[in-house]
């Protein structure tokens, strides 16, 4: 572990990293007010690191094919804040539910109490504010021996960035033994509306106590177009036997760029079926680290990407397993259609001890169109010998026989097209246990693969 | 042959020549199938039987050098794959293909659409569709469970078969092609098969059987037998043929055939 340390000298470092340290200073200085001297702390240690980290370039292997340059070259100023006034009317529709459920709103990285509810909610659970439960005197023990412990943000730039610039975003708490009727809804709104680029570090802590059941969607939506960055972070902590539905719906602008880390621990005997679901940003990064820390414990990790135009997405996956007897079934299907590039990596590891490990994971990738391309890179590291781990991917265009098949039964050649890509993606829709989650991402999916189909068409 | 000279003929191939990746597979097949005639189709592997079958349902990796296919009088080659079904036309594949994510019942409606709109009837909608597949599913001795699983993804071999019989009593095709669905069923599905086929056949329709084994046609009487061997039809006699060529196998054919 590297130690706590200030930030460098602004003079040792390059132009780029003196102006994210420059700005931590002023930031620290005052939009951080009220923070405890623990997250002050922790903030200072982040800074410190990223100063040291930089951006990464494609030489390392880990961003072989994804370059963050037009980030690390666009000069993004941290987000006013929730100084843009939206109304409960603009949230609705972007809502993946609607109105109906629970949901807690921020707006360009802030909390916003009046687009927020708590209906349907058992009093025991938290489900608001990450600076409040920060706030120092008043603020969540929970949240500090949680905070910035699961997400490993000394070994990635942009968790150590978001962990800097740590101000708010989402605490949701739910107690032993409480089963969440409805999914709660994070819901992250970039608004796009200043003057020059902006940036968000938007961060979630989710802790499911002992035994507890829930779902959660981590949604991020953009209400303008306009270039933007959210780097985001989110742990989510999954007590023993806690049973949890997670869901993760990335539908940036397509200008916008979206980096985020999610990482999660599961205890003994747990659940996690954690979905990803990637629709938007030109440039998106999401790095996923999950680990099963307890016997017993049981992982779905489960991603779809449509990607069209020029979009890029990197989907980076590591599993740990870290104790014995736990299953990871981990399932990436990519649509890439006219210009656009996919990434996976999908790395497991198997910590020794961890016998009886159960593992597999599969990559599949369609590319629509000749000039869309997809990488895909298992990476399996095994130190344990009674496990059973399997792997396989695939890049490809849509199957002629099958194309024929249908054909053959009557399908026009536009419909079985359609029906064989749309069957690509349901597969991981299918997944997914929740059903009002599940069919409101279906009529999603199902919206973006005719507009997809309509400008290839055009 | 009186009668079956005063009904015309529903499908005719004439001199019919076929290749795939540039290798000539068929090599002038005739064949005329009159409406309410049965046909098998029998002959060693390697013959070209699966070949001919999907020229007429119109695989795209096959390339017709010559020869000519009507059905009912209309050029069945220029049509795309899909309108070959709409018109009628049904081949049961040998190797039926897995679609994941999507459901059988979607399948099955979607296709069953499709042809309803060619027809220019009323498209039916989910719940009117699950009514008339009831029977269906009875005759083939399946329950609705089948119906929520992706097409054929994780069938077993005989799962597949039955699944494409499924699909022909939905569409009610004029013209079946049914290539080697009796290969791979244990004895009670054959004869499920079987009776699903017998059950649908009318007046007014055609059946091609391709096998190359005897067991179904003790089911399923055909009216001609046809050996196919070398992308030529060598013989065709009654269903007599059928029993010889399994006492006999298929050598003292190619035999004769290279003599002729
Ligand atoms: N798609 C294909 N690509 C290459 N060769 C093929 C293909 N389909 C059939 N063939 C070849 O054509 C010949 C006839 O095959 P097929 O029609 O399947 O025979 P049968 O059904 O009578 O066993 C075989 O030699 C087979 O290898
Ligand atoms: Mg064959």
């Amino acid at each position: 572990m590297t130690p706590l340390g200030k930030a460098p000298d602004v003079s040792d470092v390059p132009d780029v990293i003196n102006r994210y340290v420059a700005d931590f200073r002023a930031f620290a200085a005052n939009g951080a007010g009220g923070a405890p001297s623990w997250l002050k702390e922790i903030r200072e240690g982040a800074i410190a690191r990223f100063a040291q980290l930089g951006f990464p370039t494609t030489k390392q292997e880990a961003w072989r094919f994804t370059s963050v340059a037009p980030i690390a070259e666009t000069r993004f100023v941290r987000a006013p804040g929730s100084e843009v006034p939206v109304s409960e009317s603009q949230v609705a529709p972007l809502l993946l539910r609607g109105a109906a459920g629970p949901r807690a709103v921020f707006v360009d990285g802030r909390h916003a109490p009046a687009l927020s509810s708590r209906v349907g909610l058992p009093q025991a659970v938290e489900a608001g504010s990450l600076a409040a439960a920060l706030q120092a005197g008043g603020g969540s023990e929970l949240a500090r021996a949680h905070l910035a412990r699961h997400a490993t943000w000394r070994e990635s730039p942009f968790a150590a960035l978001n962990t800097a610039f740590l101000l708010d975003g989402a605490f949701v708490h739910i107690p032993a033994g409480i089963a969440l009727e409805q999914p709660l809804e994070l819901l992250f709104i970039s608004t796009g509306q200043s003057l020059g680029p902006t940036v968000t570090h938007p961060r979630s802590l989710v802790v499911v106590d002992r035994g507890a059941e829930a779902a959660v969607i981590e949604h991020y939506v953009s209400l303008a177009r306009g270039v933007y960055w959210t780097n985001a972070v989110a742990e989510v902590v999954v007590d023993d036997e806690a049973r949890v539905e997670y869901y993760r719906v990335q539908g940036e602008s397509r200008d916008a760029y979206h980096v985020a880390t999610t990482h999660s621990r599961q205890g003994r005997d747990s659940y996690l079926g954690l979905h990803v679901v990637t629709l938007g940003a030109a440039l998106a990064r999401h790095d996923v680290h999950t680990v099963l820390d307890g016997t017993g414990a049981e992982l779905i990790l489960n991603g779809l990407y449509l990607l069209g135009g020029t979009q890029h997405a990197d989907h980076h996956t590591l599993i740990e397993h870290a104790r014995p007897h736990c299953a990871s079934h981990e399932f990436f299907n990519g649509v890439l259609d006219e210009r656009a590039h996919g990434v996976f990596t999908g790395r497991i590891i198997v910590r020794p001890g961890a016998q009886r490990t159960d593992s597999k994971q599969t990559n599949n990738n369609l590319l629509l169109s000749t000039e869309a391309r997809a990488d895909s890179q298992p990476q399996l590291e095994i130190y344990a010998d009674d496990v059973k781990c399997t792997h396989g991917s695939t890049v490809g265009p849509l199957d002629q026989t099958a194309l024929y098949y249908l054909r053959s039964r009557g399908l026009s050649a536009e419909t079985a097209q359609s029906l064989l890509t749309y069957g690509f993606a349901a597969e991981i829709l299918g997944r997914m246990r929740r059903a009002e989650v599940r069919e409101r991402l279906d009529q999603v999916v199902r919206d973006r693969l005719e507009s997809g189909a309509a400008a290839r068409a055009a | 042959m009186g009668e079956r000279g005063r009904k015309h003929a529903m499908l005719e191939i004439k001199n019919l020549h076929a290749s795939v990746e540039g290798r000539e597979i068929l090599r002038g097949v005739d064949l005329t199938v009159r409406a309410g005639e049965v046909h098998a189709i029998m002959g060693p592997n390697g013959s070209g039987k699966s070949t001919l079958a999907q020229v007429l349902g119109g695989h795209p990796a096959y390339t017709v050098a010559e020869g000519s296919v009507l059905f009912e009088g209309k050029d069945l080659l220029a049509m795309k794959p899909e309108d070959r079904a709409r018109e009628g036309v049904f081949v049961a594949f040998q190797y039926p293909v897995a679609i994941r994510g999507i459901t059988n019942a979607y399948f099955l409606r979607s296709a069953v659409n499709a042809i309803r709109k060619h027809r220019g009837e009323e498209e039916l909608g989910p719940v009117e569709f699950m009514d008339r597949l009831e029977d269906k599913l009875r005759v083939i001795g399946w329950d609705s469970s089948y119906l929520s699983r992706p097409v054929n993804e994780g069938f077993s071999g005989g799962e597949k078969k039955r699944n494409e019989i499924l699909q022909m009593a939905v569409l009610e095709p004029k013209l079946a092609i049914l290539d080697e669905t009796d290969s791979g069923l244990d004895i009670d599905a054959l004869k499920t098969v079987a009776h699903t086929v017998d059950k649908l056949r009318r007046p007014d329709n055609a059946t091609v059987l391709v096998t190359h084994y005897y067991r179904i046609l003790t089911h399923i009487a055909p009216d001609f037998v046809h050996v196919l061997s070398d992308g030529r039809i060598v013989k065709s006699g009654g269903k007599d043929l059928a029993l010889e060529l399994e006492e006999k196998g298929y050598d003292w054919i190619r035999e004769g055939a290279a003599v002729a």
